[in-house]
């Protein structure tokens, strides 16, 4: 019988993890709360609720579904805008699959379930090679906030105070923010690419070119593709 | 929805990990957590509702700033948290 192996780094990675999870954890809370309220008031049951968040797991397309539901959109459209919105998923599984190396093939379809947009950030900046039990340490307790929050926010969403959920909410976009400007430091080519992406990005969105879900994902893959057109093929994007 | 969301995620994973790929391929996807992070944050923004564009933006400027200087994640979080909550209510 094969005795399984345990990395001499478990525990820390499981501690890492723990760390790197705690401002998702925190984020998704509000989020998925107002999610669980607004579901309710869509009238969508308590159990069909909690499925959702556990089955779908990805906090912008549970929302415009719930939009769409509510304009009396057929079943056919809301799957197909659920998948052009979470089709960057996509592009950040690609990203991710490079720092996964030395995890077996057989734990991915676990790992996969949980590529939202904030553990992607988390994940992808991380330094080094991602090990399984920091890897699943951050996507577990990630999806039980989410989980959590929409039952919470379903049963007794109308309590917390909005500017509460609000300021929490941003958390995420602090998150990102938090994620990517030490990366800036010293490094002008990325600096560059940032505001490259970010101008591109709010160029598509202004002109409205491309609709919601689109956007995002020509945008990242328009100034990811440039990036590698500029940038000479020796740069070092990464201590990897 | 559950399937449409999650096959996306499984297939770039299960197929592309631990494939040799080309440097400018490789730089590519290395690039992608940066110009998404920035997208996503610029969208961020671009999708607020009136009121909250002020609170976002300067939680986000705030949580940069502080990341930039301090590289400490959960401070900078939770600064920018506090200080968009002062300003919703104070504006």
């Amino acid at each position: 019988m094969k005795q399984k192996e345990q990395s001499p780094t478990f525990k820390s990675d499981i501690k890492e993890g723990v760390v790197s999870a705690s401002p998702v954890v925190i984020g998704y809370l509000p989020v998925a709360i107002a999610f669980g309220l607004l579901a309710k008031n869509t009238g969508i049951s308590f159990g069909d609720t909690s499925f959702f968040s556990i089955l779908v797991y990805a906090g912008a397309s549970q929302f415009m579904a719930l939009d769409l539901i509510n304009a009396g959109v057929s079943a056919g459209s809301i799957i197909l805008a659920t998948f052009l919105l979470n089709l960057r998923h996509l592009m950040m599984s690609a990203s991710i699959s490079i720092k996964l190396e030395n995890i077996k093939k057989i734990y991915i379809p676990l790992i996969s379930y949980g590529i939202t947009d904030e553990t992607f950030s988390v994940l992808s900046f991380k330094e080094g090679k991602l090990t399984l039990p920091y890897v699943l340490t951050v996507n577990v307790l990630s999806n039980l906030s989410w989980i959590s929050g929409t039952i919470i926010g379903y049963l007794v969403g109308e309590i917390i105070p909005a500017a509460l959920q609000s300021s929490l909410s941003i958390g995420l976009y602090a998150m990102f923010a938090a994620l990517l400007f030490p990366n800036l430091k010293g490094n002008r080519n990325i600096l560059i690419l940032s505001a490259m992406s970010a101008l591109i990005y709010a160029i598509i969105y202004m002109t409205r070119i491309f609709s919601s879900g689109w956007d995002i994902i020509i945008g990242i893959v328009l100034s990811s593709a440039l990036g590698v057109m500029i940038f000479d093929k020796g740069e070092e994007v990464e201590k990897n | 929805m559950a399937l449409v969301t999650y096959i996306p995620r499984l297939i770039p994973l299960m197929f592309l990990t631990n494939k040799s790929l080309s440097p400018k391929v490789k730089q590519f996807l290395q690039f992608i957590p940066l110009t998404s992070l920035s997208i996503l944050i610029v969208g961020g923004i671009l999708t607020s509702s009136k009121e909250m564009i002020l609170p976002t933006f300067a939680g986000i400027a705030l949580a940069g700033l502080i990341s930039y200087f301090k590289s400490n994640l959960v401070l900078s979080v939770f600064t920018a948290i506090l200080a968009s909550f002062l300003i919703i209510n104070i504006f």
